[in-house]
């Protein structure tokens, strides 16, 4: 293929530079495998075979030992995995457990399709980059490439060359050994006698360590922001969703005279379903000449029933227990957690008989009391519908009266087992 | 010893195998025949043309995503009932394209098919072209693409991590490890043909390009000790992208799956949607290949045979999505299910009938024509029957998402569907950028893997003795 056939040794050589190697091409793979096998037997270590493709049979006739690539490849692959589950571990279910409709924080099933990406991914990354650095590559210069045969190596040649380092090596023997193991040509590979050229240009070098401080930048912003504080607002890409041209409660408005953007209610209208015109269902209150007074009975509109007490009793364990307690003590688990916490909560005892002052409130004022609050007690009108409200009334009526209840409210059949036992006579 | 022992003359039939020359020519011809698109000083004025097409797509494509990222979701046709449509529809038909991609490289290899040679380097480009347009219709759909890197576990000022028990977390994993391990695996295969050209611009005195294409190409060398440890990575990245092609499309259709939607809560998802991808992708594939094999004279390297090998796996796969088709029809009767027989009657004489009519029609009736070895070498026949296949599994993307979704559990939840124009636009767009991509590739990349296909030839045994 080429005619150029040089003269090894003799003066017009173009051996300017080192001895670097000898370099051999044959016809076809299946020679350049025979004389392989022969280069090897010939007890050379510093050779290979350069092909277009991979020969079959050439790792054998040279010697080649298998790679270890698979072994770190399954090492990633398994990093991968550890990798992959404690990631989800650490995030999830550990430094921020979190609730996702009451599912477990730490499900295998869930957490296997990430790592079984991870685990593919890191074993790619093995096989890709462990196998360009076990092949020491990138080198985008070698001495061969100064050959021109070596050109045609990514077309149809198929060479062979040793290096000069091989301790067997020997500038007769050597390419004698290849032209008779059937090589088409033979020639030697020298360095370049400028010793700059073995080397990158300065300004390639220069260009590296430029670009690389400068892909260091986002990185110092970043370590810089982290350990800073500042006082400016973060930026706003883009702002109209943050900041919307809307009006949200409780702003100004200048459109209106007094300057507020919520309108309240219109003097004189009331709205549909809110006229609650009876005083007694709604406000507990008995009309009277004076504007009023709280009742003592209840409404019309309900019958005092077992059924009734029983929607009381459930009522009064949603709302008041917290804070009033199941006895009606004023000792609920809210009172009990700030006494322990050394604070102090005020919960009105509703059936204490030496205090009796919610005894002695009328239903109406009791009713009220639920409805608009009390001292400290915000008002439930806003949670409990108006009939609910005197569910509770008559249940606190009923823990009142059972609270304080002595032997004689309990029916004669029902007493046995409620009396002190009689101290024995002695 | 004498220099003239080694002056040896290569035409000097003495020293020379009877079958070397025809050997060597057979090799110089596949580089020829490949690298000349590369080395042509001007391109093809239909290569042009296409191109300019297709950057016009792009821009439309660029000018939706423009009114989109300033303006928000509320462009597209999504509402409060369909919220997922056009966007998610067309991100998996973009995934499932890719995956052929995947399968004709990876998997093919493992099972030694060697005709996979002359079209897998084309193959792995697509998918990389397929997941990147993929990519974007899930960043979009988040309505603060700025905000994609919240996705990345990393330590925060938010105190927030990722919910990794989130399909839609899986699928962000599974899309990164394929996208990655795609583009990975296409350019490993691609490094000694990028050495083949960079020799080869060097011959020509093509400095630029030499020193482009040899940093590309790392310094490859076709060194035995290479290729030893080159072989066996790519032997185990195929083995590593096979389980992962399967994985991606299951998790993708796990974010339809874990729901609880009729139509979309079943176990045949994955299996169903794998099949789908490979058909669709194939499909891609030969519409990409059949014009491109034919402008650019490859039809020796792509052959006849390798079109017929393709059809019938379009054949086979187009029958299993037909099966699960009827799967699911056959599961929404026999589980007794209200709401699951109501989604697939609407899905088939609802509003959108004609859509699933096209879906059956183009999937499971038109590759029936695969079964006549004429129409499987009719290139022009297969090109009009590939491109009816991937609106076919466009059409079953959206069937499946946008019927299912206007009409879930509760009547007061039923609303219509339909695109706007930036939904169409972005389509068009990344149509546009993905030939954009290919044809970029086809003019700049060695399309057929060069080294692959010398080494699958008889002429590489050339000169063996046994």
């Amino acid at each position: 293929m080429t005619d150029q056939t040089h003269d090894l040794t003799g003066p017009g050589a173009i051996h300017e530079g080192r001895l670097y190697g000898v370099l051999a091409e044959y016809d076809t793979p299946g020679e350049l495998v025979d004389a392989a096998r022969k280069v090897r037997d010939a007890g050379f270590t510093e050779f290979d075979c350069y092909s277009p493709f991979p020969v079959h049979g050439i790792d054998e006739a040279m010697g080649i030992k298998r790679t270890i690539l698979p072994v770190l490849i399954f090492g990633g692959g398994c990093a991968g995995t550890v990798g992959g589950l404690l990631l989800q571990w650490w995030c999830n279910a550990y430094n921020w457990p979190w609730n996702i409709s009451g599912k477990p924080t730490w499900s295998i099933p869930a957490n296997i399709p990430i790592a079984f990406e991870t685990t593919i991914l890191l074993a790619v990354f093995t096989s890709f980059f462990g196998m360009w650095i076990l092949n020491k590559l990138p080198q985008v210069w070698h001495p061969f490439f100064r050959n021109e045969r070596f050109n045609h190596v990514t077309d149809d040649a198929f060479l062979l060359g040793i290096e000069a380092r091989d301790r067997r090596f020997d500038a007769e023997g050597t390419p004698k050994l290849l032209a008779d193991a059937g090589a088409i040509g033979v020639e030697n590979v020298y360095l370049d006698p400028d010793p700059s050229s073995r080397h990158m240009p300065k300004w390639i070098t220069a260009f590296i360590v430029a670009s690389t401080a400068f892909a260091l930048i986002p990185f110092a912003i970043a370590a810089k922001a982290r350990t800073s504080h500042s006082s400016e607002p973060h930026i706003h890409i883009f702002p109209d969703m943050d900041f919307q041209p809307k009006y949200k409660s409780d702003q100004a408005m200048d459109l209106f005279a007094d300057g507020r953007e919520n309108r309240g209610e219109i003097a004189g209208t009331i709205a549909r379903g809110s006229l609650n015109a009876d005083d007694l269902f709604y406000r507990g209150l008995v009309p009277s000449d004076t504007g009023g007074a709280w009742t003592t009975g209840f409404p019309k509109q309900l019958d005092v029933t077992e059924q009734l007490m029983k929607r009381g009793k459930n009522r009064f364990e949603i709302y008041c227990t917290p804070c009033h307690g199941y006895d009606g003590r004023g000792v609920g688990a809210v009172a009990q957690r700030v006494a322990a916490t050394g604070g102090v909560w005020l919960a009105r005892n509703l059936v204490d008989a030496s205090n009796p002052v919610a005894i002695h409130m009328p239903n109406g004022q009791l009713f009220n009391t639920i409805s608009n609050g009390y001292n400290t007690m915000m008002g439930y009108a806003a949670q409990i519908p108006h009939a609910d409200r005197w569910a509770i009334v008559l249940y606190v009526r009923a823990l009142q009266r059972s609270q304080n209840a002595l032997l004689e409210d309990v029916p004669p059949d029902h007493r046995s087992g409620m009396q002190m036992p009689e101290a024995p006579t002695p | 010893m004498s220099t003239t022992d080694l002056t040896l003359d290569p035409d000097e039939p003495a020293h020379r195998n009877p079958d070397a020359g025809k050997a060597r020519e057979a090799f110089r011809s596949v580089t020829r025949d490949v690298a000349w698109i590369a080395e042509a000083p001007k391109p093809h004025k239909l290569w042009l043309a296409v191109l300019a097409v297709a950057l016009v797509m792009f821009g439309i494509g660029l000018y939706s995503i423009y009114v989109l990222v300033t303006t928000g979701i509320g462009v597209w046709g999504n509402s409060n009932t369909v919220d997922w449509a056009w966007d998610i529809t067309n991100f998996v038909w973009w995934i499932g394209i890719g995956h052929a991609g995947t399968l004709i490289s990876a998997v093919l290899y493992l099972t030694r098919q060697t005709w996979r040679v002359s079209i897998n380097r084309s193959a792995e480009a697509m998918t990389i072209f397929a997941v990147m347009c993929a990519g974007l219709f899930p960043l979009l759909h988040t309505g603060r693409p700025w905000f994609a890197w919240w996705m990345i576990p990393h330590p925060n000022d938010m105190q927030m991590w990722p919910q990794f028990r989130s399909p839609l977390m899986w699928d962000v994993f599974a899309v990164t490890t394929y996208m990655l391990t795609s583009i990975l695996f296409w350019f490993m295969g691609m490094v000694p043909d990028l050495a083949t050209f960079r020799d080869r611009f060097a011959a020509k005195g093509d400095k630029v390009r030499a020193i482009i294409y040899g940093l590309l190409s790392l310094g490859w060398r076709g060194s035995a000790r290479q290729w030893h440890r080159y072989e066996r990575a790519y032997l185990i990245l195929a083995g590593l992208a096979t389980p992962l092609v399967f994985s991606v499309h299951s998790v993708v259709s796990f974010d339809f799956a874990t729901s609880q939607l009729p139509g979309w809560h079943t176990t045949i998802f994955p299996p169903y949607f794998v099949a789908g991808a490979i058909f669709s992708g194939f499909a891609m594939v030969f519409t990409l290949l059949i014009p491109a094999r034919h402008l650019f004279n490859l039809k020796h390297i792509i052959k006849d045979e390798h079109v017929e090998a393709a059809c019938k796996i379009m054949l086979g796969t187009g029958m299993m999505v037909g099966l699960a088709y009827a799967t699911e029809f056959f599961i929404a009767w026999y589980s007794g299910n209200l709401f699951e027989g109501f989604t697939f009657i609407n899905r088939a004489f609802g509003p959108f009938w004609w859509a699933y009519f096209l879906m059956v029609g183009c999937n499971v009736l038109v590759p029936q024509a695969f079964w006549f070895k004429r129409v499987r070498r009719t290139p022009v026949i297969i090109f009009c029957l590939c491109i009816l296949i991937n609106v076919g599994m466009w059409f079953e993307r959206f069937v499946i998402i946008a019927t299912s979704l206007a009409r879930s559990f509760l009547p007061a939840q039923w609303s219509e569907y339909s695109p706007t124009r930036y939904d169409i636009g972005l389509f068009v767009g990344t149509l546009g950028l993905f030939f954009t991509l290919f044809l970029l590739f086809f003019r700049f990349a060695p399309v057929i893997a060069i080294s692959e296909v010398k080494g699958a030839m008889p002429e590489a045994h050339a000169g063996k003795k046994h």
